[in-house]
C-alpha cells in the first residue's frame, strides 16, 4: 500500500503499524511501549492524518492505504 | 528612554533587596540557574552552538519541531542532554491555533515535556504573533495540560488576557524577531511586568548586551534569545556578554536606580570648601 510521509509518496507493507515505519525510518528497535530498545531517547514524533498517534500505540495502529504521515523531531530554532 | 517613570511603575516600596545568589528563576515550580533563555535558531554549526550556550550559562533553550530526516538526527538532543540544558519546544512557523496545538501535541510526544513555548505568527514578513490565533491555542493547549510559555505582542492587555487563560509565562517581544531592534517600546513592556503575576520572558529582538540589560531593569524576569548570540561575529562571545548583562540588570533592578532628574545634583558637598582669595 502507499501513504504519504512527511509529504512525499511511499510504498509500505500491508498491515504495517506506525511502530514498525518509525523503526525502518530511525533504525532502531522500538519496545511494546514506543520507547527505543536502547535505552536511549527516540526524540520523534508521529502524526497521522493531523492526529498524534502516542508513541504507546504505535504498535497498535496499523497504517492504511492513503494514510498522511508526518514524523516529526527537535532541530534548532528560535 | 526620556519621559520613563521608574519609581511608580512595578516598584515594590520597602521589598528587600535580595542578594544575587538566591536570586533564582523559578518557573512552573522549576528552578532555573540562569535568567538568559536561549534559542538555537540560526546557529551556522552545531559544535559553535554548544560553546556559546555553555558560555551563556542558559539552563533552559528553545527548539523547533521539523520534519525528521535520517541525515541530521541525534545530535541538537544529544548537545543539550549532554550540557543539561532543559528544552523548550516552540511552535515557529504556525499561522493557526490548529496547526500550533498539533505541534505542541508532537512536541510534548517527541520530547516528553510538557512545557511549550507558544509562537503563532501572522504572517512571514513580520513575523509578528496574530493575537486572536494566539488566544485561542493558549486556551486550548492550557485545557490540555499544556505548561504554556506565550510569545506575545508587548501590548499589556494581551499579555493580561494570556495570563488569565492560564498561561505559565508571557513573553512579549522587544522588537519583532531576528531584528536587532532592542526594546521598541519599553514603557509596555514596564506595564506588561506591573501587572503580571506570571513570569515575564522579554523575547525577540534583542541585538546586543545592553538590550538584555535593559529587560532586566524594566523588571522582566529572564529574556530570551537566539540570533543575537548564534549570528553574532563571535557567538560564544556574545553568549559570556549576555550571562553578565542579564545578572547585571537583575541586580540594578533590585538595587534600586535613581530617579530621573530635570538638572545636576552635587554629590559632593558645597559646605566647608577651601577659599581662594
Amino acid at each position: 500500500m502507499n501513504i504519504k510521509l512527511n509529504g512525499t509518496e511511499q510504498s509500505v507493507a500491508d498491515g504495517a503499524s506506525v511502530g514498525t515505519l518509525v523503526s525502518q525510518l530511525t533504525g532502531r528497535s522500538i519496545g511494546p511501549d514506543g520507547q527505543a530498545a536502547d535505552g536511549l531517547k527516540l526524540g520523534v514524533a508521529v502524526a497521522r492524518n493531523a492526529e498524534v498517534v502516542p508513541r504507546s500505540q504505535w504498535h497498535a495502529t496499523a497504517l492504511a492505504d492513503g494514510d498522511d504521515v508526518e514524523l516529526v523531531t527537535a532541530v534548532q530554532g528560535g | 528612554m526620556t519621559g520613563m517613570n521608574e519609581t511608580t511603575l512595578n516598584q515594590a516600596p520597602g521589598a528587600p533587596a535580595a542578594a544575587a545568589p538566591t536570586d533564582q528563576f523559578v518557573v512552573d515550580g522549576v528552578t532555573l540557574g540562569s535568567r538568559l533563555i536561549m534559542g538555537t535558531g540560526g546557529a551556522p554549526s552545531l559544535d559553535g552552538l554548544g560553546a556559546a550556550l555553555v558560555a551563556s550559562g542558559t539552563e533552559l533553550t528553545t527548539v523547533a519541531m521539523r520534519r525528521y530526516s535520517p541525515a541530521e538526527t541525534g545530535s541538537l538532543f544529544q548537545l543539550l542532554a549532554d550540557h543539561n540544558i532543559r528544552v523548550l519546544p516552540n511552535t515557529a512557523g504556525c499561522f493557526t491555533a490548529r496547526d500550533a496545538v498539533l505541534t505542541a501535541e508532537l512536541a510534548r510526544e517527541a520530547l516528553e515535556t510538557d512545557w511549550v513555548k507558544l509562537e503563532v505568527i501572522a504572517d512571514e514578513h513580520t513575523l509578528l504573533p496574530d493575537a486572536v490565533e494566539l488566544v485561542e491555542a493558549t486556551e486550548q493547549l492550557v485545557a490540555r495540560g499544556f505548561k504554556v510559555f506565550a510569545y506575545t505582542n508587548d501590548d499589556p492587555v494581551l499579555a493580561l488576557r494570556l495570563e488569565n487563560l492560564g498561561a505559565t509565562a508571557v513573553m512579549p517581544l522587544g522588537a519583532p524577531i531576528g531584528t536587532g531592534l532592542g526594546i521598541l517600546n519599553p514603557h509596555n513592556i514596564e506595564l506588561i511586568v506591573a501587572r503580571a503575576s506570571v513570569p515575564v520572558v522579554l523575547d525577540a529582538g534583542i541585538g546586543t548586551a545592553s538590550d538584555a540589560a535593559l529587560a532586566m531593569e524594566l523588571g522582566c524576569d529572564a529574556v530570551l534569545l537566539a540570533t543575537a548570540v548564534t549570528r553574532a561575529q563571535d557567538p560564544a562571545l556574545m553568549g559570556e556578554a549576555f550571562k553578565h548583562a542579564v545578572l547585571a540588570g537583575r541586580l540594578a533592578k533590585k538595587a534600586g536606580r535613581i530617579p530621573r532628574r530635570e538638572h545636576a545634583l552635587a554629590s559632593s558637598a558645597m559646605e566647608g570648601r577651601a577659599e581662594f582669595l
